[in-house]
């Protein structure tokens, strides 16, 4: 198997807050990766540098490697804007545009200069496709995206997210704002892109990571406590804290 | 789905397309271009005004009432007229505002009404003041005979100024948290007498910025004073001053620069008028500050 | 106790009770207060002239011998000055709040907020005078006219004296955006301006619209300083002539008017009222569309 982010001696802070302590791990091509851990444990924090979205926030600091397909992107001159659209992220809250549906969708390609009409035409249909929702809306492309139901919101921004052509699908807790219908499309369709896709998944749900990811990633307190396959984890975790952790002893 | 070929390299490109970074920078560089001009703009105002009013400020200007005989111009008439002006639109309004504010808020049973009243206040918001200024010299000179004078203008004012007092009131209202009230009312607290002892304290923060605001609105106002409050300069006692015709600052600005051409006094008067107005909008930012960080700590 | 009996304190209750009713209902009585003094005073002179040689009639000639009142030249001037003040306003206004909303500094912005107060307070007659020493001599000799007074010195000094409610309440429109939809595009590949530009602003356009209108009010409804630089004579507008808006028309000759010469100064004034009723007709649907207060 391929590499696709290689993590190096990793830290973060915010602020005078250290709230990463040197994180090391690969993250497989076409797999998933769980990250689990309590609130505040960091996985979000960690999730969100992987595409740069951190650098919005003023005062993080970064310190470390961790390079994508081999090019670093921990205090390098990269370009965010390219990187973000090879490294797609899907939000906790469903996030579409108040535009429509084909507007949400079309939005990603014309940013990044496509303005045929049947080139974007054909873009829409099959991200939606892919997202496996073209069939729901087929007949409403034009209609506001504001109109949705949660699950078909969070499933139309996988499609948005599908649109750029991007290689990773970064997802902060996607299904946490759903119910669980909407959880379980959402959780097959990320099986059936992970052919596709390599996809990191930052989850509080332990079931949802056992019944999707082929690695899980455990956080601690800033720390990567265990990392490995997600069936050696949930049987026989190597220690004690994830144990505790998974077996519900806190969190 | 075969169109992703499995060992295709991604490289990051380190630049984007021409297209994107001109559109980019075209763009902010028209936000610069504008910022630049609208601040270019207030200074240029500000110091334009404060240079050429400067060499003629002297306290005589200031004390002093205008005389044919001596050949002077004095400001002091103007003055005081827009203090008796303001003073008296004032103790007019507030309890008319911060009491429509109170039943908009605290009594209103029916929501049709509150829309309704609402919707009054908002009209009258957006009214220009020339039109006060007609229905004014109408209904308050003519139809209730109070004539040309300060009274009528502070009439005319009380009216434009009602939407600014409730805006206010209401807002201030609304901070005061509603476990307030019900504790006020567990404790078997009638209604007014728990407004007048519970939430009117809370929020006298947010009347003092409505009078503030609307105190500043009634010094720059004009139009609506030319037909109702006059364009004397005498020099008045309150009484007198009140009940007989006299020129504000803002008018007598007007009176001097466009039809007397007396460009210094009309400098002085803008320049103490740019002043007022840099108060009156320290201060409303000031008590409006305090007002939102007692909501905050109260959330 | 019996529960169920009367005192003083309630008395003082139901005669406050009372007394809030009826100062809420007088802002109702007010504005209609307003409409019947400017429809009975202002649709006589209306009956007289004819409705159609009033308010299409291309000339005012209130005071000739064979007087003439039509309003067309007033009407026009307040449309065109204002959608003037609009063009020059609108994006000088919005690229301003748009910069002071998302891209300065917190320090820019406490510097530069307080002063955009102070120009939406500067009163209208300072911003008149101003303009009658400052601009209408730069726009004589830059143009090389016999007198600067005109529809374009009305027109830059009324975009000056909308520009800080447009800033201000296209900057409330722009912060009501939610942060997700900015995340979202940025995650896309979006850079910030693109996101702004494309994601922001048209979220926000029902309150940039508002702004607008607001701003039309403002222009529309303005007299003191416009009298000041527009020169007040009755003519129809173009672009360096002297012209007189609907307010000045009011404004300008009230003080010496009599008879139907008076009675058509209202009417001017009832026009001009409806015409301030549709704006703010406008402005209500498009302030609660973009849930933005007004200022």
């Amino acid at each position: 198997m391929e590499t696709i982010f290689d993590v190096e001696n990793f830290n973060l802070w915010y602020g005078e807050n250290h709230a990463l302590h040197n994180i090391n791990m690969q993250i497989e091509k076409n797999s998933i990766t769980a990250l689990i851990g309590p609130s505040g444990c960091g996985k979000s924090t960690f999730i969100k540098t992987l595409n740069r979205m951190n650098d919005l926030i003023p005062s993080v600091r970064l310190s470390g490697s961790i390079k994508y397909r081999g090019q670093e992107i921990v205090n390098s001159k990269i370009n965010v804007y390219n990187l973000r659209k090879e490294v797609g992220m899907v939000f906790q809250k469903p996030n579409p545009f108040p535009m429509s549906i084909y507007d949400n969708i079309a939005y990603g390609p014309r940013t990044h200069g496509i303005k045929n009409k049947s080139q974007l035409n054909e873009i829409v249909e099959k991200s939606l496709r892919d997202a496996a929702i073209f069939d729901e809306l087929k007949d409403r492309l034009k209609d506001s995206a504001l109109g949705l139901s949660g699950g078909q919101q969070q499933r139309l921004c996988i499609a948005r997210a599908l649109a750029v052509k991007p290689d990773v699908l970064l997802m902060d807790e996607p299904t946490s704002a759903l119910d669980p219908i909407s959880t379980s499309k959402i959780e097959e369709l990320v099986l059936e892109l992970k052919k596709n896709y390599s996809i990191v998944i930052v989850t509080h749900n332990m079931q949802q990571a056992v019944r999707i990811s082929d690695y899980t990633a455990f956080f601690l307190l800033g720390d990567l406590v265990e990392f490995d396959k997600t069936d050696k984890i949930f049987s026989q975790p190597a220690d004690k804290r994830t144990e505790d952790y998974i077996t519900g002893r806190f969190g | 789905m075969s169109d992703q070929v499995q060992s295709e390299v991604r490289v990051i490109p380190d630049s984007v397309p021409f297209r994107r970074e001109l559109y980019s920078r075209i763009l902010k560089g028209c936000m610069f271009l504008c910022i630049g001009i609208t601040a270019a703009l207030v200074a240029f105002l500000i110091l334009y005004i404060l240079v050429r009013a400067v060499p003629y400020f002297s306290w005589e200007i200031l004390t002093t009432k205008p005389s044919y005989l001596k050949g002077t111009i004095g400001v002091l008439p103007d003055i005081l007229n827009t203090v008796y002006l303001v003073l008296t639109a004032l103790v007019i309004v507030l309890p008319l505002g911060v009491g429509a504010a109170i039943y908009l808020n605290e009594y209103a049973r029916s929501k049709k009404l509150v829309k309704i009243i609402e919707y009054a206040v908002e009209t009258l918001a957006g009214i220009p003041s020339i039109i006060y200024g007609l229905v004014g010299m109408l209904f308050f000179c003519q139809f209730l005979g109070l004539q040309t004078s300060l009274l009528a203008g502070a009439l005319t004012l009380v009216i434009m100024s009602i939407p600014v007092i409730i805006r206010t009131t209401q807002e201030s209202l609304k901070t005061v948290p509603s476990g307030y009230r019900e504790g006020a009312y567990g404790l078997g607290a009638a209604r007014w007498h728990m407004i007048r002892t519970v939430v009117l304290p809370c929020c006298i923060d947010g009347i003092v910025t409505g009078c503030i605001l609307a105190a500043g609105r009634m010094l720059g106002e004009s139009a609506a004073l030319l037909f109702t409050a006059g364009f004397a300069h005498a020099l008045h006692g309150y009484i007198d001053g009140i009940t007989s015709s006299g020129a504000t600052l803002t008018v007598a600005l007007y009176v001097y620069a466009k039809e007397q051409g007396e460009f210094e006094v009309a400098f002085v008067i803008a320049a103490i008028l740019l002043v007022l107005c840099f108060i009156t909008n320290y201060f409303a930012a000031a008590f409006g500050r305090h007002m939102h960080k007692i909501h905050a700590d109260s959330k | 106790m019996n529960l169920l009996d009367k005192n003083n304190k309630d008395t003082v209750e139901s005669i406050a009770g009372t007394i809030f009713l009826v100062l809420g209902i007088v802002n109702i009585a007010f504005v209609l207060l307003i409409c019947i003094y400017l429809i009975i005073a202002g649709l006589p002179a209306i009956g007289k002239i004819g409705i159609i040689d009033f308010l299409f009639g291309t000339k005012w000639a209130s005071t000739a011998a064979e007087p003439k009142f039509g309003i067309l030249p007033f009407i026009l001037t307040s449309i065109y000055g204002t959608a003037g003040a609009i063009v020059i306003g609108l994006p000088l206004g919005f690229f301003s709040a748009l910069y002071l909303a998302k891209i300065a500094s917190h320090k820019v912005r406490i510097t530069v907020e307080p002063l955009i107060d102070l120009l939406a307070g500067i009163p209208s007659v300072v911003y008149g005078f101003i303009g009658m020493l400052v601009l209408v001599p730069a726009i004589r000799s830059i143009f090389d006219l016999p007198d600067g007074a005109s529809l374009f010195a009305a027109i830059i000094v009324l975009a000056v004296m909308i520009l800080p409610s447009i800033i201000k309440v296209s900057i409330t429109a722009l912060e009501a955006v939610p942060e997700e939809y900015e995340l979202g595009s940025l995650a896309l590949g979006a850079n910030e301006i693109e996101t702004y530009c494309r994601v922001v602003v048209p979220a926000a356009k029902s309150g940039i619209a508002a702004a607008v209108v607001l701003g039309v009010g403002r222009a529309i409804g303005e007299a003191m300083a416009v009298m000041m630089v527009a020169g007040n004579a009755a003519n129809m507008p173009s672009l360096f002539e002297s012209v007189r808006f609907l307010t000045t028309a009011v404004a300008s000759e009230m003080s010496y008017s009599s008879g139907l010469q008076r009675e058509a100064l209202f009417s001017i004034a009832l026009v001009l009222f409806v015409f301030i009723m549709l704006i703010n007709a406008v402005l209500n649907v498009l302030l609660k569309r973009g849930g933005v207060k007004r200022k």
